[in-house]
């Protein structure tokens, strides 16, 4: 006998092949007609059981004012803070003295997606997405320009906020 | 004899394209009745309700690559997966599938070829099944394929004596190897269907079928998580597909065996309409759509078996075949041997319903010591002997 190995001293009387095999065949017999867990994705998107959460963190949006212009006065913050160094901003001023951005662009291939862009932005400009359908055909339509950020539709993240940590 | 020649080939025909399309929907059936048993939806996207599944499932083994692995013996790694796919096939030529068919040239009795050594020739070809699934281990130099070879070849040997020895009794019970006398002798009422004077038989016959067939829970030859995929590791596209198809159709054959042989053939239950000629387009329709009910109902077992019970240990399998099965079937072949000869040459009782149920009286009584003793621990035990401390 190996050193070791620990033999469970089986209760002979009791057990049964053929009663739990019978046991178990009804069980799997039951559960055919129970319903079913599967959400058919590309039609179903969010089920009762299931919906994205409204602080989930995915692909950027850049919000605009009232007359279409991104809200963002190119104050640096973001590409800042940005853990993975994907934002690359480019400011510039028109004749009043106002800041914009000459250049927005944001590879979200390098995004980690934590959402330090939006929490440090003092414009509430850019925001990361509750979204996450991003397919392209190619590697290079994954660096969003300025243009496309603010042409995003889909709701903005509202992040963790520690003063509702259960979000409530 | 012209008439016999185009009626044979027009039988192997339809009998062909019908199992190979009920194979197809068997594997999307298998898919999706596993998905219900463990609460999801399976293969639903392919056509209405996933039907055309298999096409795609199909044309996708067409279309990949065919590998050879370097070291393999080349010409039988190829001639396996044949091997193993025609055995399947050639076992339905002898079940009768339906009443005879009237054409204006003549009635056509609805089996391929109704030969008079049927259950023999069952019996001989459904062992030949297992030499593909060796050949195809050895031929690919692969370890892991030669012990499923080895452990297919061990299983199917264990196994098919007790498959024989329970159809030894439909034998005494029929006096006939013809598969075609067996179903008549079965159709006098719903009691004379094999199933209840040899009850016993019938059980040990499905589980020896399961283990032929190297279904769950005897699919020690494939055992993905010891050996990988077992004896077709190293197959791949269309010869890969193959082997699949030969595991269902072999799974088809064994269906119509166990309703053949103990569920009356193409019998319809409750009346004689369907016994005696004359023969009508009808009634042999009727009869073909009772029959092929019967081998739904059996597949539907196989497939429920299947993702019930979790795979036997390799001693547990050895030690179920040649401790339990054999002498299980060994027993049950003398005191049914002998109840049949008290019962027929001693008191000269007709086969009748009288005498079939006198039988399940008989096989009541061995069921209840079977169930209550032998199966307490015993059947199914663990390798080693407790330590007694």
């Amino acid at each position: 006998m190996a050193i070791g190995v620990k033999i469970l001293k089986r209760p002979t009387a009791e057990t049964s092949y053929l009663r739990a095999t019978l046991k178990a065949m009804v069980l799997t017999l039951r559960h055919i007609f129970r319903p079913k867990v599967t959400m058919q994705y590309p039609e179903e998107k969010s089920g009762k059981d299931w919906t994205l959460s409204a602080r989930w963190r995915g692909t950027h949006r850049m919000l605009t004012d009232e007359q279409g212009r991104a809200k963002c006065v190119a104050c640096g913050l973001c590409p800042q803070i940005c853990p993975a160094n994907c934002i690359k901003l480019v400011p510039g001023e028109d004749e009043q003295g106002n800041r914009y951005p000459l250049i927005y662009e944001i590879d979200e291939f390098r995004c980690i997606f934590c959402g330090y862009c939006q929490e440090v932005c003092p414009e509430e400009a850019i925001h990361v997405g509750v979204h996450y359908e991003n397919s392209e055909y190619s590697r290079d339509r994954f660096v969003y320009d300025l243009e496309r950020l603010c042409a995003q539709t889909h709701a903005v993240s509202t992040l963790w906020d520690p003063s509702d940590p259960k979000g409530e | 004899m012209t008439f016999f020649l185009i009626a044979s080939i027009a039988k192997i025909l339809v009998v062909f394209t019908v199992i190979m399309v009920g194979v197809a929907l068997l594997t999307l059936a298998e898919r999706r009745i596993c998905a219900w048993m463990q609460d999801r939806l399976g293969p639903n996207r392919v056509g209405p309700e996933g039907l055309l599944q298999p096409a795609a499932d199909g044309l996708k083994n067409l279309l990949k690559e065919e590998t050879l692995p370097a070291q393999a013996d080349r010409v039988l790694f190829m001639l396996a997966p044949a091997i193993t796919f025609i055995p399947a096939l050639v076992t339905m030529a002898v079940i009768p599938f339906g009443a005879p068919l009237s054409t204006p040239w003549g009635e056509v009795p609805l089996v391929v070829a109704d030969l008079p050594v049927g259950f023999l020739y069952i019996l001989a070809i459904a062992s030949l099944g297992v030499y593909g699934v060796v050949l195809a281990g050895w031929a690919s130099n692969n370890k892991y394929s030669l012990l499923g070879g080895l452990r297919a070849s061990a299983q199917m040997i264990s196994y098919e004596i007790a498959l024989g020895l329970s159809t030894v009794a439909v034998l005494l019970l029929a006096g006939n190897v013809t598969l075609s006398a067996i179903v008549e002798r079965q159709q006098q009422s719903l009691f004379t269907w094999n199933v209840f004077p040899l009850g016993l038989a019938y059980f040990i016959f499905t589980v020896a079928a399961f283990a032929e067939t190297n279904r769950l829970p005897f699919d020690l030859p494939e055992a993905e998580a010891e050996l990988i995929a077992g004896y077709h590791t190293e197959y791949s596209a269309m010869k890969f597909s193959m082997f699949y198809i030969a595991e269902y159709a072999s799974m088809v054959t064994a269906s119509a065996l166990m309703a053949t042989l103990f569920f009356g053939g193409w019998d319809i239950p409750f009346t004689h309409w369907d016994d005696a000629p004359p023969w009508t387009i009808w009634k042999t329709l009727a009869t073909v759509v009772a029959f092929s009910l019967k081998v739904g109902c059996f597949l539907f077992l196989y497939i429920w078996v299947r993702w019930t019970l979790p795979r036997f240990r390799y001693d547990q399998l050895m030690a179920l075949g040649w401790k339990v099965m054999l002498p299980l079937a060994l027993g049950y072949l003398a005191v049914l041997a002998t109840a049949i000869w008290v019962l027929h040459d001693r008191l000269g009782w007709a086969y009748d319903t009288r005498f079939a149920l006198a039988l399940f009286g008989v096989n009541l009584l061995i069921a209840v010591p079977l169930v209550f003793v032998l199966d307490r621990g015993r059947l199914v035990a663990g390798s080693v002997a407790e330590e007694h401390a």
